[in-house]
């Protein structure tokens, strides 16, 4: 594996570990109607409604990185797995507008209607994403075959099985990670409100049950998750020669001992998650739980994802032609292309800085009815 | 043509309706945050509170434009992927670059300091509030750029090489990708037409109230400051609308052909005004196809060339051979049927090559390479059946691109009476004037219509080409059933009326309401 392309699997892993903490924007979305307080809702829509843009954003950008340094997966797995995708953009469609139409007059709809767009997003961006996630290690069924280009009739280099994606949404490994992201979705939602909302115990805007409640049922489908991957066959890759591999049984599980390295950043995150859920939920002040949880979180899936596309291992598993599953080596961009987008990508540390100044100004206190009440652009 | 004739048109339907959708709210997005930027920047820097409440009123417009664009946008992105596979992989390595830029470079900046813009009034000092409306109006600008660089590339594919190995396209240089002439006049050509769409729709919506009798004084300070944004944003786009003419006369002489409706070429080749264009006399080849028409003689060729005796290939021309120099002369270029011939010549060696390589035939794939590449540069003809699939639909392009042009001329009156209406005192009393007030209402769909048509013209004038002749549309498709792409094109065409419904409504209940309050004095 070329620099490059090491840089760019790592980058996407960075962004993908990213995209899943920002979920607590869906997940969230799911707890409003959790509460019959109308002063509740409001809360939990308003500080929802100032963060959802850095997730509608980071998903595009997650998109962007990935057409960029690995075309042959957006290709094949976007044009193959239409249903899936198109079920994702959908549900994020409904998303982007509901902030800001739900309470304002002449919707032509009412706000519960938004409101339920902000739950079907909630629901099945997070499944549907963890569903996208989980066709990483359990694969799909398509093949490729570069040459049809230039064959006659039909010219399309991929296909992908009749259901086109929907055999992935019935597919119970990958339902297992897509429930068990849509979990930690809700459950890092809970401990943002606690961080992001004054008094959100007391006002019963997150509570300790739901804290528990989500945060165990996460733990037990993430366990349930990680007995099932680390049982799972994979495909190791020839690097001289991507098309062809060898079936490897354990292989995620071998990839994690052969990077030892991830042992200790899995585990740790594993365990900063399980901090912050569980000093929450036992404390009647704590607020920092959602840095904890969201900093476990972004460990966790990096790992998850270094382990599907380091170690000459195939990403994309093809169950139906395993010569044509797609690896860093045969779906990479060109080393100009991948050379130029790392230098582009220099830009980021400077992101991260103004996203985090901006974020602290605007979050210096904690969000109250009050504020809510009296700010015109309130949702 | 192929197998997947109609996946290829339904998922065409399906782009268009999204990009055209996506395009009703992304330019006043864009025009408006710059209108937002200067009144708050006048609010700043004189102290004055008006200009605050001014600068509010407009600003609770822009957010609920805003989101509408962003989730069409999404769509845009990734039905790349979903409905045009090939492409995607084809010159994913190029065309993926830009899109992952506006990514890193724009879209966290637009959407990081416009919940600053929003709610950060109370929160922020009114320098660090003003700099992020201004960051939220570069950052939308800069996302404009680098999808305009990845539409430009489509059109006028630089930087590039084939290679045969990987069956694709790869970059080898990144600044003629960025900073191609056709991407730099494509993107200032549509920012300036932006700043034209938010002027006019300031401009529009403030004469509605003062026609009603409402907010005047807010009313004739946001005229001002429109119609100076709008005065600026028609000239430039009018300047860089030429700068793509000419683009377009050097790189795809076709579509200039069908803009104009032009069968064959001359010396002095005159430009239309208006007219109707006789379908069935065009397809029949005959040289004066536009019926009823007010044309300036030698003004095309002026336009193409500089120079108005020089010529300019019609699309019979084109297909025969005959086309036009980059010094503007007329050149024997080669014919259709012999660029068809020379792309199915790249397709037969490209699968020779693919075939030997394979079975490990290295000599026997390596002598496919001088044919490939001496062919390559006419790839995608090899996919077309005969020499006039090659030409786009000829009547929308022409009608199209007249309406853009005769509409832009509209603006650039409206701009003009404005602007004078609200600088010179002696003619301040127009903006009394009902007839006025209501050409400034009328101007809101127009401009609208003018920018789709803008689009129109450059989009479906390129066809049959998703890449200038390297990839036909219908090449470039998924394999997926003609019924899905049905299904989720009714859901597309479902979802973004009624959202443009909510948005349109919300809209107008909101300056409704905020009307009948004194603009000038919100000072929450």
């Amino acid at each position: 594996m070329t620099f490059l392309q090491a840089y760019w699997w790592l980058l996407i892993s960075v962004l993908g570990a990213i995209l899943v903490f920002l979920l607590f924007v869906q997940g969230g979305q799911t707890l409003i109607n959790s509460s019959n307080s109308p002063e509740c809702r409001k809360l939990m829509v308003n500080s929802l409604g100032r963060k959802w843009e850095f997730t509608y954003t980071t998903l595009v950008v997650f998109g962007g990185a990935f057409f960029a340094s690995f075309p042959l997966y957006y290709s094949t797995s976007f044009g193959g797995a239409y249903w899936l995708w198109m079920l994702i953009l959908f549900s994020f469609v409904l998303q982007a507008v509901s902030y800001e139409f739900r309470s304002k007059p002449g919707n032509l709809f009412t706000y519960r209607t938004y409101d339920t767009f902000l739950f079907v997003n909630g629901l099945v961006g997070t499944v549907l994403l963890g569903v996208a996630v989980g066709m990483f290690f359990f694969g799909g069924e398509f093949t490729v075959s570069r040459v049809s280009l230039v064959g006659g009739g039909n010219p399309v280099i991929s296909t992908w099985a009749p259901t086109h994606g929907l055999e992935a949404i019935t597919n119970w490994k990958c339902l297992l990670l897509g429930f068990a992201v849509f979990f930690l979705a809700r459950t890092q939602a809970a401990l943002y409100f606690i961080n992001d909302i004054k008094d959100a115990r007391t006002f019963g805007v997150s509570t300790r049950v739901s804290v528990l409640f989500n945060g165990v049922t996460f733990v037990l489908l993430f366990v349930g998750f990680l007995v099932v991957l680390f049982l799972q066959s994979g495909l190791r890759v020839d690097p001289a020669k991507p098309g062809n591999v060898v079936p490897v049984a354990n292989i995620y599980l071998h990839n994690m001992i052969d990077m030892w390295w991830t042992i200790p950043v899995f585990l740790g995150g594993v365990l900063a998650v399980l901090y912050g859920v569980l000093r929450t939920a036992f404390s009647n002040s704590w607020n920092k739980g959602v840095w904890w949880s969201g900093a476990g979180t972004v460990a966790v899936v990096f790992v998850l994802f270094v382990i599907a596309g380091f170690n000459n291992t195939a990403y994309l598993p093809s169950l139906t032609d395993p010569s044509s599953s797609l690896s860093v080596y045969n779906s990479c961009s060109s080393p100009y292309t991948l050379r130029t987008m790392a230098y582009a990508s220099l830009i980021v540390p400077v992101v991260i800085a103004y996203i985090w100044i901006t974020w602290r100004k605007i979050n210096a206190k904690p969000l109250t009815i009050k504020e809510v009440d009296n700010d015109a652009h309130s949702y | 043509m192929y197998e997947l004739t109609g996946t290829v048109d339904w998922s065409r339907a399906q782009f268009a309706l999204t990009a055209m959708y996506h395009w009703l709210f992304v330019p006043l997005t864009i025009g408006l945050a710059l209108i937002v930027a200067v009144m708050e920047t006048i609010y700043v820097r004189t102290g004055k509170t008006e200009w605050k409440g001014i600068t509010r009123f407009w600003m609770t417009l822009f957010g609920i434009n805003f989101a509408v664009g962003i989730a069409t946008g999404l769509i845009l992105e990734f039905e790349f992927g979903t409905n045009w596979s090939n492409y995607s992989w084809f010159v994913g390595d190029i065309f993926g670059a830009p899109l992952a830029i506006e990514g890193l470079f724009a879209f966290f900046l637009e959407a990081t300091f416009v919940a600053v813009m929003f709610f950060g009034w109370n929160k922020v000092s009114p320098r660090f509030h003003l700099l992020s409306t201004w960051l939220t109006a570069i950052g939308v600008t800069l996302s404009a750029w680098w999808i305009l660089v990845a539409n430009a590339w489509m059109q006028y594919p630089v930087g590039m090489k084939f290679d045969p190995a990987q069956m694709r396209n790869v970059m080898d240089n990144f600044a003629q990708v960025a900073l191609s002439s056709v991407a730099v006049n494509k993107f200032f050509h549509t920012v300036t037409e932006t700043w034209c769409i938010g002027a006019v729709f300031v401009i529009g919506v403030s004469c509605w109230m003062m026609w009603r009798g409402r907010n005047r004084q807010a009313c004739l300070r946001s005229i001002k400051v429109a119609s100076v944004v709008g005065a600026v944003g028609i000239l430039g786009c009018m300047a860089f609308g030429h700068g793509s003419a000419v683009d377009v006369a050097r790189h795809q002489p076709m579509k200039l052909a069908a803009m104009e409706g032009l069968n064959r070429g001359k010396i002095g080749t005159e430009l239309i005004g208006v007219g109707i264009l006789d379908q069935k006399a065009f397809d029949a080849g005959e040289a004066d196809a536009v019926k009823c028409k007010i044309a300036f003689p030698g003004m095309l060729s002026w336009l193409a060339n500089g120079d108005a005796n020089t010529f300019v290939p019609g699309v019979r021309d084109i297909i025969e051979g005959v086309s036009l120099t980059p010094q503007g002369d007329t050149l024997n270029t080669v014919p259709y049927t012999e660029r068809m011939a020379m792309g199915r010549e790249a397709r037969t060696a490209l699968e020779t090559y693919s075939t030997a390589l394979k079975n490990g035939d290295k000599a026997a794939a390596d002598a496919q390479l001088p044919v490939i590449e001496k062919n390559y540069k006419y790839f995608g003809y090899g996919f077309l059946e005969s020499p006039e699939d090659a030409i786009p639909p000829v009547a929308l392009t022409f009608y199209s691109f007249h309406i853009m042009v005769i509409l832009g001329g509209y603006l650039l009156a409206i701009f003009a009476l404005f602007v004078v209406a609200s600088f010179v005192p002696r003619f301040g009393k127009w903006l009394n004037n009902k007839f006025v007030l209501f050409l400034g209402m009328m101007s809101v769909p127009l401009v609208w219509i003018c920018s789709q048509s803008g689009w129109v013209t450059a989009e479906v004038g390129r066809q049959p080409w998703v890449i200038q002749d390297l990839m036909p549309t219908g090449v470039a498709i998924s394999s997926i059933p003609t019924s899905s792409v049905i299904v989720t094109f009714v859901i597309f065409a479902v979802l973004f009326t009624a959202l443009l419904a909510a948005e349109i409504s919300i809209m107008l209940r909101q300056i409704s309401k905020q009307s009948r309050t004194d603009i000038q004095e919100v000072s929450h």
